[in-house]
Order: C-alpha cells, then structure tokens, then sequence
C-alpha cells in the first residue's frame, strides 16, 4: 500500500506543485492519477520514490515511511516506468532489464536469466535480447521498460505516463497487455496520466488531481462517472461520460435474438415468414460458418434468388457478445444503418442481434440494478442462457440444413463465460 | 641509404623521433583528457560554471606556444616537460566542451531512469553517463589528438623536443629538404593512423552506436 499523508510539495519560488494530498492506494491494484497537466501528478508520484522530496507531510510505502531509508536503496525496491522509456542506449535489451537486479548484487547468469523470464512475460521475442534499443519500435522499447521495472520484483510499481508517446494502436495493445500482466504479478501500482480514458480502462481507482496538486476525486472509474464530485471533475471527464460508464457493464446479460438471423442460401419464401414470425423489420444473413454478410429487407425481396444473393445492407462493425461492453454493443447498434447490432462469439459467428431499444433496455436495467460493479461478472448468465435457448430454436428454424451449427457458436460464448 | 636514415646532426634515429612524438602529443592528450573529465563533469551538473570555464581554456588556447616554452623553460628547464604542459593546455580547449557536450547529451528521460533504478551518483557517472557519452568524447580526442601531434612540432625549436619536428628545424638549418619532406609524410602518416586507431577504439568502446552517425 501507498499512503499519502498531507502531502505538500512547494518550491522555493512559492510554487505549490502539490497541496496537502491524502490518499491511499490499495495492495494489488492500479491506482491512478490523471488530471490536467500542471495538476503535479508527476510530482506526486516521483515524491514516492523520492526523486523528489516532499516538502511536507510524509509518503508511507507499506507502512514504512519513504525517508528512513537511503534514496537508492528504497528505489531499487520501487519499480518505475517512464514516458519515454528511459532505456539506457549503450546497454542490450537483456542487459537494460537485468539493470536493478545487477545493483541488488545479483550475479550476471542470474540477473540475464531473471530478465529473460521477464522477456516472454512482457511478449518480447527471445530474439531481441542482444539488440539495442535504438533497434526496437516505440512499442517494444515501452515493454521492455515494463520488464526492466519488473525484473527484482518489486511490490510497488510507479508508471509515468508510460503509454503515451506512442500511436494509438499501438498503445491500446499496451495497455491491454498490461492488464494481463498485472493480472498475473498483482502489483500495488500508482500510474499517472493525462488521459481520462486511459484512466478509465486501467484504473482500480482513479485520483482526480486539479491544478495545484489539489486532489478533486478519488474513486472507482465507475463512481467517479457516475458522481463527479464537482463541476472540474465533470469537464474533465468529457461530455460522453454516459457512454463511457457503460463500459463497466458487460454485454453478456444482452437479450439477443436468433430470430432474424438467416443463412445466405433462404429462400425469399421462407425469409419473409422468418421476418413475419417475430415482427422483425430486417433479417441479418450470415454465411455458411455464421459470419454476417449483411442486412436485407424482407420487403424489398422478390423474385426466387436465395437472401445472399440480394443486394446487402453493411452492418457496420460486431460486437464480441461474451466479452465486450454495453459500450461495444451500443456503438454497434449506433453504427449499422440498420440500427440494430450484431452480437458475435471468439470465432466471428453470428450469437444474435439486438435492437438498440434492447440496448438500451439493458443499459436501464444495468443502471437500476448495479450497486456494485466490478464485482460480480457472469452474473446475468443464467437469464441469458433461458433466453439464448429460445432463440436457438427459432434459429434452427429459420434455417433447417444446418441445425448443428446454429447451436454450436450459441452455445460456446457461455461456455467461456464460465 | 635508406630515406630513414638520418644525418647525425639530427642526434637521434627515425624510430627515437616517432617514439618521443607518440610520447609526448599523445601523453600530453591522455592527460588533457584526465583533466577534461572532472572539469566537465563538473560544468554539466553547475551549468553556471561552464561559461567562464569555456572562456578560460579558450584565452590559454590563444597563447603562442613559443611564449609558453620560454616561460616554462625557467621552471622545467630543456626537457620533454615543457613542450608537454603547453600540449596539455592546448588540448583543454577541445576536451572540455567535448565532455561537456558529451554528458548534457545524456537524454534526460534516462539520468532519470538510472536514478529511479537506485544508480548512486558514482556509479551513475561511471555506468550510464559517461559511456553515453563516450561517442562525443572520442570525437573531441580525436581532435585534440591529431592536433597535438601537429602542435608538439614547435618543440623542435628548443632543440629536438619536437619528435618530427626536430626534422623540419635541421632541415632547415643544414639546407637539407629531404628532412622537411620526411618529417612533414611522417607527420601526416602518424596523424593519419592514429585517428584510424581512435575510431576503431570508439567502435569497440560503443558497439551500440555503430550504425547510428557519430557526432563529430
């Protein structure tokens, strides 16, 4: 654990970089402080590890306070991770990651091998190890900055802004492999950034700082959207702050329906008494392995032809009906030109669609219901699956050659979900 | 007779002239070299001081060398010292803003790094700053070295104190031209090696910067 105790940071010019923070960060989560820039987040999380001094108040990392041991030795127990990697030029990437164990005392074989393991942990190829880093990309140079911080295991973690000097795909990758990472080592993580969503995505609890080091929020990321404390935290959380909150709640619990769901061989006949039987104003056709073609008509069809002949309507992009959000499932609805959304399993087969009135049915639901968000995943499985079965049958239906890989891809995202 | 046999007014042999050049010019920068660190170390970490530093060891650069022997004659008398003080001086001029150049080229993002890592300052210095450096450095070596060979010519004046040079002073008083000719290609060829070697240390003391362009 991090404890803040009043902590105040002011220079000798009368700046106050950090004005009497109190907070703590909690064993094994990431906590993050994310506020304009000149809000001293940097500050705050170099005072930790003392590459800067508190001017007053006192930083206690696992109950210890930081100033009763030698700067250096408490930093080789600290690791850190900075903007721009901060690799040492003249050092290989296994020699940059073996850095803190060799100060530690570390023998050379031990040191490389630990850095190694760190390697693979971090999805660097084996490869690289002899390389310099003028010879990584910004993103592998980012990861091997991570496993440097990582190599003597250290409980606390601070991270400056690490994901920020590189291109946006890149980045998501990042921070996705970050989540995995501290899934697996658990730990205790003060992150500072400037963006809100990033914040959002990695933050067990996010600290709100405004200018002067002035701690405005510290909350969940699902709190702090849903009750911003006062008018700053609510511009700073952006005018989508809705949109963004229902990224907490998971699509599993989503009502979707097999019903207008058709394979790409229907006949004009049977399509339209598949639109008829559940009132639905459009059919999706999916292909032989149940991947969307695209959305048709049923009253425009005519003639003999079969439905994947027709002229398609695109369906914008799906959604991954097991493990996205409301989020993905509303940008789906939002997106198709049909304003309904195409749920999908791991494999890119159809599970089912959703209108966006489902969608936002759901969101109610999710918002009436939820009290405590992060804490029970899986949960709506059990109405879901009563309703999935259903439509399963409606789908056999629908298409009756393949009645055997309807079920299949239906049933497989619960399984996961498990 | 071989163009390297000397006459014997020259009082010395080739190899003796080579080996008293290669003595004295590149003493003269190992030792400017051994002075430029701390003065520089010292100029990047108080940036205040580097001003005047840079100011001083300029003015001294401007001082003939002429002047400076007979000056340092009354104290070191006629020995190899005296063309090597004024040598050390003269190199100052291009190591200290050399080691200078070369630390504050330390990307902050890194001295940051290697202090959050728990680097203690010496160990900093030694391990992160000054191979980081290290490029920048033996660029400015190597100028001080080839221009310290050139230099150390003068020393001829005081009476073969002056390796190659001593060629060019009896050559010139015994009307001899061949001597000034020997001297001035074994000059360049000493010159010309010694900057070859300096380069290929620089590629085995920094493998990391092999393919990057190297700061001149």
């Amino acid at each position: 654990m991090i404890s803040f105790e009043r902590v105040t940071k002011r220079y000798p010019d009368g700046t106050v970089a950090v004005s009497s923070l109190s907070l703590e960060a909690p064993d094994g989560a990431i906590t993050v402080l994310v506020g304009p820039s000149g809000c001293g987040k940097t500050t705050s999380l170099r005072m930790v590890n003392r590459l800067i001094e508190p001017t007053e108040g006192r930083i206690l990392v696992n109950g210890v306070d930081a100033r009763q041991q030698p700067a250096a030795e408490l930093r080789r127990g600290i690791g850190y991770v900075i903007q721009q990697a901060g690799l040492f030029p003249h050092r290989t990437i296994v020699d940059n990651i073996a850095t803190v164990p060799r100060l530690l005392g570390q023998s050379r074989s031990s040191a490389r091998n630990r850095a190694f393991e760190l390697m693979e942990l971090v999805g660097l190829d084996k490869s690289l190890a002899k390389r310099y880093p003028h010879q990584l990309s910004g993103g592998q140079q980012q990861r091997v900055g991570v496993a440097r911080a990582l190599a003597a295991d250290p409980p606390v973690l601070l991270m400056d802004e690490p994901f920020s000097a590189v291109d946006p795909i890149v980045r998501k990758g990042l921070q996705e492999e970050f989540l995995r990472i501290q899934a697996a080592v658990a730990k205790t993580i003060l992150f500072v950034t400037h963006d809100i969503d990033e914040a959002v995505k990695l933050g067990d609890k996010i600290a709100v700082l405004r200018q002067g080091g002035i701690l405005a929020q510290f909350d969940t990321p699902d709190r702090l959207l849903a009750e911003p404390a006062d008018e700053f935290v609510e511009q700073f959380l952006g005018t989508d702050r809705g949109i963004k909150r229902l990224t907490f709640y998971t699509a599993d619990g989503l009502n979707l329906l097999g019903g207008p769901v058709v394979a790409a061989d229907t006949g004009t006949a049977a399509a339209r008494e598949a639109a008829a039987a559940g009132d639905f104003p459009w059919l999706l056709v999916v292909d032989e392995r149940r991947r969307p073609l695209g959305w048709t008509n049923p009253e425009t069809l005519s003639g003999s032809q079969p439905v994947g002949k027709t002229r398609l309507v695109s369906y914008g992009h799906a959604f991954r009906a097991d493990t996205d959000s409301l989020r993905a499932a509303l940008d789906s609805a939002v997106l198709s030109p049909t304003g309904w959304a195409v749920g999908v399993d791991a494999e890119g087969a159809v599970v089912g669609v959703a209108s966006q009135e489902t969608i936002a049915d759901a969101i109610r639901t999710a918002h009436a219901t939820r009290a405590h968000p992060d804490v029970t995943p899986g949960r709506a499985s059990g109405d879901a699956a009563g309703d999935d079965t259903a439509d399963d049958d409606t789908a056999a239906d629908d298409t009756p050659a393949e009645p055997a890989e309807d079920a299949g891809p239906e049933d497989r995202p619960l399984e996961q979900a498990r | 007779m071989s163009v390297f046999d000397l006459p014997s007014y020259v009082q010395n042999d080739y190899l003796g002239l080579m080996t008293q050049q290669i003595e004295v010019s590149l003493g003269a920068c190992a030792a400017g070299l051994g002075i430029s660190l701390p003065i520089g170390q010292a100029c990047a970490r108080w940036r205040q001081a580097y001003p005047p530093v840079l100011v001083f060891v300029t003015v001294i650069y401007s001082i003939p060398s002429i002047a400076l022997f007979v000056f340092l004659v009354a104290y070191t008398h006629l020995t190899e010292t005296t063309v090597f003080i004024p040598l050390v001086i003269y190199s100052l001029a291009i190591l200290v803003p050399g080691v200078v150049d070369g630390i504050r080229a330390v990307p902050p993002e890194v001295r940051i790094a290697a202090d959050a890592m728990g680097f203690g300052p010496a160990r900093r210095y030694l391990q992160v700053e000054l191979p980081i450096a290290t490029p920048t450095i033996m660029a400015a070596v190597r100028v001080a070295a080839v221009s310290s060979i050139s230099l150390m010519s003068v020393g001829g004046v005081l009476g073969n104190l002056g390796g190659f040079g001593n060629l060019f002073t009896q050559g010139l008083r015994h009307f001899e031209i061949r001597l000034v000719w020997l001297g001035l290609f074994s000059l360049l060829a000493l010159a010309l090696v010694v900057d070859l070697a300096l380069r290929a240390l620089q590629r085995l003391l920094t493998p990391w910067s092999a393919r990057r362009s190297v700061r001149a």
